[in-house]
């Protein structure tokens, strides 16, 4: 027998295989595919691992825990007030959106409330968030499927948002503004115009967004039944937000729940779509942003004047007791449970955010769909790796 | 120019439903109570805010399956809590101090307990709009309880993440392999009695906030002791 070089060895191989592949009459093998955890179409650092038959998904899993923090941990070992600096950074894209749950779980131990001024300018913080993240989802969407542009109009956007934010907090990313019992200033002179004058710049953005994106062909045919999660499947898997409202579930905790915020006092829609495909999240998002600006020129129309914090005591010592606020964030039900001993600091804190609930859907939602679709679908649902790993 | 949004594509109830009111609530324990019988531990209620409902470890599926039944479909979360007040307190102890004295008793929050380790799980009806936490007692010796995965299955991840955490098992779970942690990492980190390294390391708010300000020639040098609480900003 001859002795065969490596390359030649491999060549052959390759051909046996091959021709045993022809044999079968084209039936190919299994693959597995990796994706991520740093891939450009992934955001941030997901890992999906798939195996493939041909070109369709026979079974998919995510990989999570590249940025776990152990936040829950975390707070155990800070005081109240502190507590906030971590919990910014869970969904960093809406970061004031994630402190008001906490807050206000603490306030409903300590049976205060803020003052009606401090609850508006909450919930126009809130509101604003809802749109900087959402925003972002909106350009983000056209890049995954392979369209430049939105990106650039989306983040030439939300750069006003983001001053917005800036301007009253301080802080663009990580605002660390609410306190328990209010908030730590006041608007700024000049921010009440400022904000009415983005908050129309911002229509015009979905406008142009649904125009040069939704309203596409191509983007329409790459959407459009792809990717559809029944409503009695979200429920079972606890998904929120647009994910939910998309499958048709009329669910949003602004309006569904009795909390000291300002969303009782105003008028919106919440939308919903009985489709349940791609198409119909990334749609809802995009009225929900339309939505957010018109909750926020209401909001400012009637602001009350008065003090922005109530009487707390300097030491905040939460009184023993357990409590549960969630609310509607940027990315779906976003809840505590925190547990008190009367201590300085909590006891526990069950953070419940929103995406590690979407994203458990994948798996289900990836069985048999095709290799680009992966990408699309993973974008529809949206999620911040932070909000998933916590 | 017509746009997708103006086509009415969208279907919703334009009239505001009335929030749930504590009769409700009231119904949803005297289902349970005719459901579960004894296995109905504890409930607590609290007026025009929320619902607790202890029960017993047999019956934690069941109650699963009767609440799903009523309407109580959208799974919220599950997980757990560990009641015993932890050795450290909260890590700012001086290193040089004789370590102080720590009550070791375990008190349990609302709607009681007799177990150092809690299951804690909630459920949400979306269209009456009212939740109902719910608690199950754990024994220390035998830390099993039936997977909610047949039921709800977003429980699967929840599970995991409880099983990886707290050490807790659960009987029918099709796969309780680590969420988050190496395969072969030992422990459970959130464990009151599971260190936070950190803290032990050096110990809060460190030993940077006793130091001179330093020198204006050395401002070049960094300071890197607050590591754990910043460089996630990057998406």
């Amino acid at each position: 027998m001859t002795v065969l070089s490596d390359r030649q060895q491999l060549s052959y191989i390759a051909a046996q295989a091959a021709d045993a592949r022809l044999n079968v009459e084209l039936e190919t093998e299994g693959m597995t595919l990796n994706i991520g955890p740093q891939h450009p179409a992934t955001h941030g650092t997901l890992r999906i691992i798939a195996h493939l038959d041909g070109e369709q998904v026979v079974w998919a899993e995510p990989s999570c825990g590249y940025m776990h923090r152990g936040y829950e941990k975390l707070t155990e070992v800070r005081t109240f007030p502190q507590v906030t600096t971590l919990i910014n950074r869970i969904d960093w894209l809406g970061s004031f959106a994630n402190e008001v749950p906490f807050i206000l779980a603490a306030e409903k131990l300590m049976e205060i409330e803020a003052p009606p001024r401090a609850q508006y300018i909450r919930t126009i913080l809130f509101e604003l968030s809802r749109i900087a993240n959402v925003s972002l989802f909106l350009g983000d969407l056209g890049v995954q499927m392979g369209a430049i542009t939105p990106v650039f109009l989306a983040f030439r956007d939300r750069e006003y948002v983001l001053n917005l934010i800036e301007g009253a907090t301080g802080g663009r990313f990580h605002p660390n503004f609410d306190r328990i019992g209010g908030l730590k200033d006041d608007l700024p002179k000049g921010w009440i115009d400022e904000t009415r004058q983005v908050m129309r710049k911002l229509r015009g953005f979905c406008d142009e967004i649904e125009d040069l994106l939704f309203g596409n062909e191509i983007f329409q045919s790459r959407m459009r039944g792809i990717g559809v999660i029944p409503a009695d499947v979200a429920k079972s898997f606890g998904l929120s937000g647009a994910n939910a409202r998309a499958s048709g579930i009329d669910w949003d905790l602004r309006r569904d729940q009795v909390l000291p915020m300002a969303w009782d006092k105003v008028d919106f829609k919440v939308w919903t779509h009985p489709d349940g495909d791609c198409f119909a999240r990334c749609w809802i998002r995009l009225q929900e942003t339309r939505e957010a600006t018109k909750i926020v020129d209401q909001l400012l129309d009637d602001l009350p004047p008065g003090p922005v914090m109530a009487k707390v005591p300097r030491i905040i010592k939460v009184p023993a007791g357990e409590a549960w606020v969630a609310t509607e964030n940027p990315l779906g039900e976003m809840g505590y449970y925190v547990v008190s001993k009367g201590d300085l600091g909590p006891f526990r804190v069950k953070i419940r955010s929103a995406s590690f609930n979407n994203i458990s859907v994948v798996p289900w939602v990836l069985k048999g769909v095709y290799v680009p679709d992966i990408i699309t679908i993973l974008a529809s649902l949206y999620f911040i790796l932070g909000d998933i790993d916590r | 120019m017509v746009r997708l949004s103006d086509t009415g594509t969208s279907e919703t109830d334009a009239a505001p439903k009335a929030l749930p009111g504590d009769g409700l609530r009231e119904g949803i324990v005297d289902l349970l109570r005719n459901a579960l019988g004894e296995g109905l531990v504890d409930t607590h209620l609290v007026p025009n805010d929320d619902l607790w409902v202890r029960v017993d470890r047999s019956v934690w599926r069941h109650t699963g399956e009767v609440l799903a039944a009523d309407g109580f479909d959208y799974f919220c979360f599950l997980s757990a809590i560990d009641w015993l007040p932890s050795p450290w307190g909260r890590g700012e102890d001086d290193p040089d101090d004789p370590p102080p004295e720590r009550s070791t008793e375990i008190v349990q929050g609302v709607a009681g307990g007799e177990t150092r380790f809690q299951l804690l799980a909630r459920l949400n009806d979306v269209r009456r709009h009212v939740g109902v936490t719910l608690k199950c007692d754990l024994p220390d010796d035998d830390l099993v309880v039936d997977s909610w995965v047949p039921l709800f299955a977003g429980a699967n991840w929840h599970e995991r993440e409880t099983h990886e955490m707290f050490g807790i098992g659960f009987a029918g779970h099709p796969d309780l392999r680590n969420m988050y942690l190496p395969g072969d990492f030992e422990g459970y980190p959130l464990r009151k009695d599971f260190p936070l390294l950190a803290r032990m390391v050096k110990p809060w708010p460190g030993i940077v906030d006793v130091e001179p300000m330093p020198a204006l020639e050395e401002e070049e040098e960094t300071d890197t002791a607050e590591g754990d609480t910043k460089g996630d900003e990057s998406s």
